[in-house]
């Protein structure tokens, strides 16, 4: 478990962090996402201690690691394992020495670590590449070797930073399953930098928005997702181009408000309001066991209200699109 | 033009290969001493500045500063202007011993800016990471900074060990011993063309070799080179 508590940090006189206070659970991903220059690099610093934070606490399985000396923070840091953007391996170090340094840096004996190395490895697949050096391999390769030596010292909480930006879709789709196997696994938990919201969705059980060293919202990821007035919520989906619809039509965004909306809601609603429904586009997936998502359907009646309480009484919560937006043709 | 007083030609090896031995000899003291000093002195300039493992930066200013006037300075007034410091550590001033105190303060001063500038160079990430794999400052230094530059370091070995036997070289003129004082004595002074010749050859011959040398532990120490390497030649 970590927490932070009042975490402030200034850099001479801009304050870069202010006064965030958030806790993540054994097993649970926080996902914390924001814009460029947002603080959160400098979020994951100071929760690692790598930047003494200004003020506020640093809480870890109860331990306050705010006021510890530098012998004292090495140690209390091995609790944390940290995992940067860019891999950060040694290029003189081959795979197996990269995922061998914390273990050097303990002292841990030379025969003890070549046995726990390759354990780490074989944990993240790569124990055929224990004899390459970083650039023998692939983005994805090097980043689970990273994730191997965040491993290393058995840590229980594990910070990545920007872990999978600058990785193609498949490698990237590769690290988030690691992490989230390392999670059930190890019960570790786990804050997940970020800034690209498909990795949040398919990674996250809870999101936080930092924007100007705020969090200006946090909750659950389903929750957000299916809180239709949450702008965190809706960052998190994408929203593609759909098509027009016929001139006599009128358009409506349409969007997951609970787990309960049945699957054939839209032969429902037609039935209901006993005019056609035509479905312009959509973006549904599970989450977490939950339907999230939304989708732009067009309606052959105007009379709003009717369609608005059918969509409600579904679990939908619909907006009418405004007529005059570009929209792409089918 | 000939002169009576030209050493023949086969008395030119017993002149030249025992001078190149004082030269050998001048410029491995010098280059241990340079290695054991500017290795360390590096580390310490480069990690006293903002970035570093020990932030001091007034300190960093004027170590930075010393550096830079030793580097600065030609070596033959460097070694002119120290000859009451040579002469208190070794008792004379002339000889390899009393070549080996200025070649010495020279090639220190360059050597740690080689060390500096080759740290500088090792992506600061690098340091992050070892910190929050729990390594020490010390540890940090050795294995996120040193061992990151080997390649960068032995490069710039290289070309200080050769500015070293051009060093030695000067150093020779002034009575210190080597290749230097042979060129001087034999081929300057008495225009003797064959010395001269030969000393030239022998300098080629031993930079040529000491950049072969370096150019191939740069490669051996860079894994991405070495696989280049190995790629580029023939099965
Ligand atoms: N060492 C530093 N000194 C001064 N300002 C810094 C330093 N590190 C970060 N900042 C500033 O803090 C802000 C947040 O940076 P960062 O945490 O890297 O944001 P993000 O990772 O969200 O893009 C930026 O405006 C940046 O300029
Ligand atoms: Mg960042």
């Amino acid at each position: 478990m970590i927490r932070l508590e009042q975490l402030t940090k200034n850099f001479g006189d801009t304050t870069v962090l202010d006064r965030l206070d958030f806790s993540v659970d054994s097993g649970e991903i926080f996902a914390v996402v924001g814009p460029s220059g947002a603080g959160k690099s400098t979020l994951a610093q100071c929760a690692t201690l790598l930047e003494p934070p200004t003020s506020g606490s640093v809480i870890v399985n109860g331990d306050n690691l705010s006021h510890l000396n530098a012998a004292q923070l090495r140690v209390a840091r091995r609790k944390i394992g940290t995992i940067f953007q860019h891999d950060g391996l040694f290029s003189r170090r081959t795979a197996a020495q990269n995922v061998a340094l914390p273990l050097e840096y303990l002292g841990v004996t030379p025969l003890e670590s070549k046995r726990r190395v390759a354990e780490l490895l074989d944990r993240v697949g790569l124990s055929g590449k224990a004899r390459s050096y970083p650039h023998e391999l692939s983005g994805g390769q090097r980043q689970r070797v990273g994730i191997a030596r965040a491993l290393a010292l058995r840590p229980s909480v594990l910070i990545s930073d920007e872990a999978t930006s600058g990785l193609d879709p498949e490698a990237t789709a590769s690290v988030v399953s690691l992490i989230k196997e390392l999670r059930d696994d190890l019960d570790l938990a786990i804050i997940f930098i970020t800034h690209e919201m498909d990795t949040v969705r398919s990674i996250a059980d809870s999101v936080a928005r930092l924007d100007r060293g705020r969090i200006v919202e946090s909750g659950s990821l389903v929750k957000l997702l299916h809180d239709p007035d949450s702008e965190l919520g809706r960052s998190l989906q994408p929203r593609r181009a759909h098509a027009a619809a016929t001139a006599s039509a009128i358009t409506w965004f349409v969007s997951y408000r609970s787990a309960l909306v049945p699957a054939d809601w839209v032969s429902q609603l037609g039935a209901a309001l006993g005019s056609s429904v035509s479905l312009l586009g959509a973006s549904i997936e599970v989450l977490h066991e939950s339907t999230v998502g939304h989708a732009t359907i067009s309606v052959e009646t105007s009379e709003d209200e009717r369609v608005r309480l059918a969509l409600d009484s579904l679990g939908l919560d619909a907006r009418r699109e405004d007529p005059v937006r570009l929209s792409v043709t089918s | 033009m000939r002169h009576s007083n030209n050493v023949p030609l086969p008395d030119i090896p017993a002149l030249i290969f025992p001078a190149l031995l004082d030269t050998l000899i001048m410029v491995g003291i010098v280059m241990a001493i340079v290695v054991i000093v500017g290795v360390p002195l590096g580390a310490l300039v480069h990690n006293l500045a903002p970035q570093g493992q020990f932030p001091r930066p007034r300190l960093h200013t004027v170590l930075s500063w010393i550096v830079s006037v030793g580097r600065s300075l030609p070596f033959l007034i460097l070694m002119a202007a120290i000859v009451p410091f040579t002469r208190f550590i070794t008792g004379t001033n002339i000889g390899i011993p009393a070549a080996v105190v200025p070649m010495s303060i020279a090639g220190i001063a360059f050597f740690t800016r080689i060390v500096e500038n080759s740290l500088r160079s090792v992506p600061p990430d690098l340091a992050r990471v070892a910190t929050a794999s729990g390594a020490s400052p010390l540890q940090v230094i050795r294995t996120a900074q040193l061992a990151e530059a080997v390649p960068s370091i032995i490069g710039g070995l290289t070309i200080n060990t050769i500015a070293m036997i051009e060093y030695s070289a000067i150093a020779g003129s002034i009575g210190a011993g080597g290749i230097g004082y042979v060129a001087v004595t034999y081929g300057y002074q008495r225009f003797d063309n064959g010395v001269m010749l030969a000393t030239i050859i022998v300098l080629v011959v031993l930079v040529a070799c000491v950049q072969k040398l370096g150019d191939a532990l740069v490669r051996l120490t860079t894994p991405y080179a070495r696989r280049q390497h190995r790629v580029a030649q023939p099965a």
